[in-house]
């Protein structure tokens, strides 16, 4: 399965689908990672870790533990 | 009867320069109930309506505090309308809340914010048809100039008053089937203006309606269940997906998107630098660093706010307190009243009050970094190497901050969005020395290691260590406990600073700590004075004059406490540390009163009877003890207001104790072994059983638990 974490930087993927469960889960969903929609692999943070991404038009920055819980193509 | 309408929207979408602007100077502060989160209320300007500011949220789900507290503000209040502010250049992920909040049929006016900002990106927005679009009334605004905001007032007043629901939003016929068959499964058990947002949150899998009602998603789970199947995914999923699938088309047929520089926006080429990979920690230090610079000074160079506290301290020494006691002396006032008047009430708060200007300018610093948007870079900057400590990158600044003043630094904790986070962030700041713990350092620095810069780093390094193992210790307390906050953070576009937030943000905290310093402080101050100024018979001894005070008692009774530490027989030493509690500094001053000495500021002419009462390694060990242990009560006021109960605050003034004197008794121990100095063997003993324990709290998966489990058993 390869997801958002896997994704290198400067790449666009496309979301399949979302795993984990509880308020993370739902959290991810709520600031507009759904199936289907594209995400922009923006950068990586200084020290490797969060990476920054562009979902729906605006920057947002994520830890690579919840990028794992995203499916992407 | 006067309306109620609700401010609601998604952080950064410029709701707080919209709040400010609409109510003017009419607001009042107060909190949720059950969270530490500001509930801010206002007369709208111009009309009788009350404006209710709910926190920035990004949906209505029943995770964060925020959100809970708006949607139940809208559920269970139901106000007569909602003015949901949304950011016209990210409609996409603004719109996600409005369709909730149409979900719940209250009268909703959007109002389209940055219209200025999308106009100069050369895009196009038909008002008309989002209007049509979304069913409810769109006015375009521009909350920074206040463009639009007298029709905002006019729409929003209009809706409150005529009460008519919006219309829902529709997803395709698939879903809305499913919908309304669960509409009617609870139909007459939830009130019928809020079906449709029951019936949408059973499909979401939302725990806290599922809660309510437990048996309807049982008598629903068929229809769910199909559903779930023919789109190949949970409910909830299918839930946002077919939201998000209905903005998309609202905004595709209202939005013209111009074609974008192929360099990017300015912020994007800001942004590539100050996060760089490998420029973006040398940015980081030297803005911070020059800030710093700025306001505390270094060496030779006096900051902007160390100039003013200096400015006000020497008009509270030094005019204000010798006139307040001419004129007691004019007035015949008597001496005790006098000495209550001038040194305990002018003396004590003048004390705390003193770092105000600090403070002050230290806020409009944070302010400005806050509002153009460079907090939320330096969180993801430090991120991972808080993670590690089970802090996340925002706890780096009230840190940072709280090697100015740890007051500031903990109320810089607020801008933390976990509660857990926020809560550890508060009552470990004061760790990091604070520049009132200096002349302490210096006194024991020059006293006992020959005036050892060391000592300083030392403190440092010692402050650093203690918030990081009480970062790994406190998060396995129960009520501190919890899956680890998720790092799902907005990064928000650079912008120029809104000076009236900036303004309102600094004079909101300066005014909190104001308001400490004239209720809890003054009281402590006054406690502490009469406890310094008589003897055990209630006789006035004098102002201050400490010596066979009851103060003197208590220390002489409680210094055995400390005897395992190394402080001997020294009283002195308990009644500097209580008196620190005022503030730290304080602690020199005290040792020159009670040891008879004229000493200077940072405790010239202490060396000899400090040499004579404590080791080094002991010495070691009280500076450890008095660094980290309660701090004054400015800081406990602080963090009262930040944890929100006084049995919060307890516990973690208890705990900072605790640990202070764990590291005070290994560092004496430690210290006196390798020094070779003289140390009873029950002070090593117990040095190395907290040591052991503070291992095993370190390493143990639960140590609390277990622990009140074991209470439960017996």
């Amino acid at each position: 399965m390869k997801t958002l974490k896997d994704v290198e930087c400067g790449k666009t993927a496309k979301v399949v689908k979302l795993h984990g469960e509880g308020a993370v889960r739902r959290h991810i969903m709520d600031m507009g990672i759904t199936k289907g929609c594209e995400i922009y692999v923006r950068k990586v943070a200084p020290l490797g870790d969060p990476i920054e991404i562009t979902v729906r038009g605006y920057e947002l920055s994520l830890r690579k533990a919840e990028a794992e819980m995203v499916e992407v193509e | 009867m006067e309306l109620r309408i609700a401010l609601a929207g998604n952080p950064n979408c410029g709701k707080t320069t919209m709040f400010n602007k609409l109510t003017g100077s009419s607001q009042r502060v107060g909190n949720w109930p059950g969270v530490t989160i500001d509930r801010k209320s206002g007369k709208i300007k111009g009309t009788d309506a009350e404006l209710i500011d709910l926190p920035g949220i990004y949906s209505l789900s029943p995770y964060s505090p925020e959100e809970i507290v708006s949607r139940n503000y809208l559920i269970d209040e139901r106000p007569d309308a909602v003015i949901n502010i949304v950011d016209a250049t990210n409609l996409e992920r603004n719109l996600f809340l409005t369709l909730q909040i149409l979900d719940t049929g209250i009268p909703t006016v959007v109002a389209l914010n940055m219209m200025d900002t999308v106009e100069k990106l050369g895009d196009k927005i038909d008002v008309k048809k989002l209007s049509e679009g979304l069913g409810c009334p769109v006015v375009p605004v521009s909350a920074l100039k206040g463009d639009g905001v007298d029709d905002l007032v006019k729409t929003a007043v209009d809706v409150a008053g005529n009460g008519k629901a919006p219309v829902p939003v529709k997803f395709d016929h698939r879903i809305e089937d499913v919908i309304s068959h669960t509409e009617n499964a609870i139909r007459g058990n939830v009130p019928n203006e809020l079906i449709r947002w029951y019936a949408v949150k059973i499909l979401e899998n939302d725990e806290c309606v599922l809660g309510q009602h437990p048996e309807v998603r049982s008598s629903v789970s068929g229809p769910i269940s199909e559903l779930e199947e023919e789109y190949d995914d949970d409910s909830d999923a299918v839930i946002a997906d077919a939201r998000y699938g209905t903005i998309a088309q609202i905004v595709s047929s209202s939005v013209t998107k111009a074609k974008r520089d192929e360099k990017g926006s300015l912020s994007d080429r800001i942004d590539r630098v100050v996060t760089h990979r490998i420029l973006g920690l040398p940015i980081f230090i030297c803005i911070i660093g020059a800030m710093f610079l700025a306001i505390i000074g270094y060496g030779d160079i006096t900051g902007i706010g160390t100039y003013f506290t200096d400015m006000l301290n020497g008009y509270i020494g030094d005019e204000l307190m010798p006139a307040a006691e001419q004129w007691c002396a004019d007035n015949g006032v008597s001496d005790v009243l006098t000495g209550l008047l001038v040194n305990g009430i002018i003396g004590g708060v003048g004390a705390v009050i003193g770092f105000l200007p600090q403070m002050l300018v230290l806020f409009v610093a944070l302010c400005i970094l806050e509002d153009v948007g460079y907090m939320a870079r330096v969180a993801f900057v430090m991120d991972r190497i808080f993670r590690y400590f089970g802090l996340s990158g925002k706890s780096f600044i009230p840190v940072l901050v709280g090697t100015g003043c740890g007051i500031p630094g903990i109320m810089a904790s607020r801008t933390i969005e976990s509660e857990r986070d926020r809560r550890i962030t508060a009552m470990t700041v004061t760790f990091i020395p604070c520049g009132a713990k200096l002349p302490v350092i210096a006194m024991i620095a020059g006293a006992l290691f020959g005036g050892n810069g060391m000592v300083a780093l030392f403190s440092y390094l010692l402050g650093i260590v203690c918030v990081l193992i009480s970062g790994i210790i406190l998060k396995k307390l129960k009520s501190l406990s919890g899956t680890p906050a998720p790092f799902i953070m907005e990064l928000p576009p650079y912008h120029m600073p809104s000076w009236i937030n900036v303004l309102k943000g600094t004079i909101d905290r300066g005014w909190a700590f104001v308001k400490k310093a004239g209720t809890i402080i003054l009281l402590s101050c006054v406690i502490l004075w009469f406890l310094m100024s008589f003897n055990t018979s209630f006789e006035f001894i004098g102002t201050d004059a400490t010596t066979d005070s009851i103060l003197q008692v208590i220390g002489e009774a409680i210094c055995f406490v400390f005897q395992p530490l190394g402080w001997g027989d020294d009283w002195q030493l308990t009644v500097g540390t209580i008196t620190g509690l005022i503030a730290k500094e304080n602690i020199v001053g005290t040792f020159g009163v009670l040891y008879g000495i004229e000493a200077g500021e940072n405790g010239e002419g202490l060396e000899a009877v400090l040499a004579a009462a404590l080791t080094p390694a002991a010495g070691l060990g009280f500076l450890a003890f008095n660094l980290i242990c309660a701090p004054c009560f400015a800081a406990i006021g602080a963090m009262h207001r930040e944890l929100g109960t006084w049995k919060a605050t307890g516990i973690a003034v208890l705990y900072q104790c605790l640990l202070a004197y764990g590291v005070g008794m290994i560092i004496y121990a430690v210290g006196s072994i390798i020094a070779g100095t003289e140390i009873h063997i029950g002070s090593i003993i117990a040095a190395f059983v907290i040591l052991a324990i503070l291992v095993y709290l370190l390493v143990a998966k639960d140590p609390f638990r277990q622990l009140g489990d074991r209470e439960a058993a017996a």
